[in-house]
């Protein structure tokens, strides 16, 4: 399975999804490093709503924008320092239909 | 804003929250709940079961007007390979009873009830607010939370963090620990919208009957996972888990397996020509007794997922989280009762009032589980299923060769992959775990 598949198959998946973005307030940080530690790397294939990336020079990057807030991140690296994690704002970010 | 002094301030309108804030306002205590989501239930995800008797034990006549969407008459539990399933299914006429014992259910619709029922006993819902931090006293008494709307915090003689597994107060103020990757699961789901008659067609049901279908096997790649698959009214809730220490430690993609166990020959079917409206992640504890954390201090109690009260081993979590929510608000109802401070030491009987539940017995009795399905994934979540599946093909192929050499062929596969020792070792350590 290629990359771009894999990409365009979870933006299809979060389409489905319902949320209201606090504009100009990402709810997830990330620190800024050099390399990534594995835990961090890690992100770019477990976050289950694809937030994390690898840029052109190596960093691992964040868009929470289509983030279900559940955690995972957090678990594997807050205790560490390298992701910062908040909720949103009441009433914004991810908003289950279903749930 | 909020100005005056609560009894209680519950955090999250989850099962937990709920419970316990329904029990609280109902025993005549002065409450306020806290839910971040724009509506109760926007923010919560679960498969979802719910089960009769411990919401009975909250809303006796629930099923009046509650949300349910279908009562379960029929149980698979499948062991899967990659082009196979091997299974055990229960289903039973007896489940066709006045007053079902098991239901689906879609969290962000039964929520919605549940906490109409919360306002209906007297507490005060407050939506899209996230309390942001606990407040304390000089001593360290947790005494109010502050949240995002701003201004003073807001105080209460007691704080019921229902927080849920990602709760951020708890773990912010110290009170409780982060969960680790080895004691949380990570889950995604879809729901797979499809006619009411079809769904009733294609697993042999009437009415409001429904079916589960829970799997363990090859779809989690060697990981301590499970899939599921639960009817509902006019849709099918589909998802699969693993531990986050796994799926870190192999880089796999939730939704890469959430599509493998889509287009899985034996699932595919099931759900051809849906229409999928949803698809939502969440963490599930999974580290059992063990991973238990404090359950409360002075000023605060914590319930539900938020003190990581769910049982892997037989799939169960909003029943404990609705059970801990009651536990904690009549205990909670009683210290108040009495004019007694809600110090640490006053408290305690929440705890005390759980162990005897069947909420800390259920945990305690699979104290080892966790542990044994965590160190050995590859073992049962590859090996077994694997192997199950060439012993029952082996078994129903029929080619000429004689049984004995089928029966020899079999027994070998199950020594060369796991060794006799290594069979012996694994059904025992799962009988001493399990008893």
């Amino acid at each position: 399975m290629t990359t771009a598949v894999t990409a365009l198959r979870i933006e299809d998946k979060l389409f489905q999804n319902r949320y209201l973005i606090d504009a100009g307030r990402p709810h997830i940080k990330v620190r800024p490093h050099q390399t990534p530690s594995a835990n961090l790397l890690a992100l770019t294939r477990v976050c289950p709503a694809k937030c994390y990336e690898l840029n052109a020079t190596g960093q691992v990057e964040i868009a929470a924008d289509g983030c279900m807030e559940c955690g995972t991140c957090r678990v594997l690296c807050e205790a560490s320092g390298e992701i910062k994690w908040d909720y949103p704002r009441g009433g914004f970010g991810v908003l289950f239909k279903f749930g | 804003m909020v100005e005056e002094k609560f009894d209680a301030i519950v955090i999250g309108a989850g099962m937990s929250g709920n419970a316990a804030a329904f029990t609280m306002a109902s025993g005549g205590l002065k409450v306020l709940q806290l839910e971040r989501g724009e509506y109760p239930g926007s923010k919560n995800v679960q498969g979802a079961i719910m089960y009769a008797d411990m919401l009975e034990k909250i809303i006796p006549d629930f099923r009046d007007d509650a949300p349910v969407e279908r009562h379960l008459i029929e149980q698979r539990f499948w062991m899967m390979d990659n082009t196979s399933h091997a299974g055990v299914h229960y289903r039973s006429d007896d489940f066709n009873e006045a007053k079902p014992n098991r239901y689906t259910i879609i969290r962000a619709q039964f929520d919605k009830w549940f906490s109409r029922k919360v306002r209906e006993a007297g507490a005060t819902v407050l939506c899209e607010t996230t309390a942001t931090e606990l407040t304390h006293d000089t001593k360290g008494t947790v005494i109010g939370v502050r949240t995002d709307r701003g201004g003073e915090a807001i105080l209460a003689d007691v704080v019921v963090l229902a927080e849920g597994v990602n709760g951020l107060l708890g773990t912010r103020a110290g009170v409780r620990e982060m969960p680790r990757p080895e004691t949380v699961a990570l889950a995604v789901k879809e729901m797979h919208f499809l006619p009411e008659g079809l769904i009733e067609q294609r697993f042999g049901l009437k009415g409001n009957e429904g079916c589960v279908i829970e799997a363990a096997g090859t779809i989690s790649r060697g990981m301590t996972g499970l899939a599921f698959l639960y009817t509902n009214k006019e849709s099918i809730s589909l998802g699969i888990g693993c531990l986050v220490s796994d799926f870190a430690e192999k880089m796999e993609s939730p939704y890469g397996l959430l599509d493998a166990f889509k287009n899985h020959p034996s699932v595919k079917p099931l759900i051809a020509g849906s229409e999928v409206k949803e698809y939502a992640a969440h963490l599930i504890p999974e580290g059992g007794y063990k991973a238990i954390p404090r359950l409360y201090g002075d000023g605060w109690v914590a319930v539900g997922d938020a003190a990581q009260l769910n049982n892997a081993v037989h799939r169960e979590g909003s029943n404990l989280a609705m059970t801990s929510g009651r536990i904690a608000g009549e205990a909670i109802v009683q210290v108040k009762s009495r004019n007694l401070p809600t110090t640490r030491r006053n408290l305690a009987l929440y705890e005390a009032m759980l162990n005897k539940s069947f909420v800390l017995k259920d945990l305690k009795k699979h104290k080892d589980m966790p542990a044994l399905l965590h160190t050995n994934s590859n073992n049962f979540f590859m090996t077994y299923p694997k192997l199950i599946s060439q012993a029952a093909q082996n078994f129903m192929r029929v080619d000429g060769t004689p049984k004995i050499d089928k029966e020899r062929a079999t027994t070998a596969a199950f020594i060369s992959a796991r060794s006799r020792w290594g069979l012996v070792s694994d059904a025992v350590r799962l009988a001493f775990a399990w008893r």
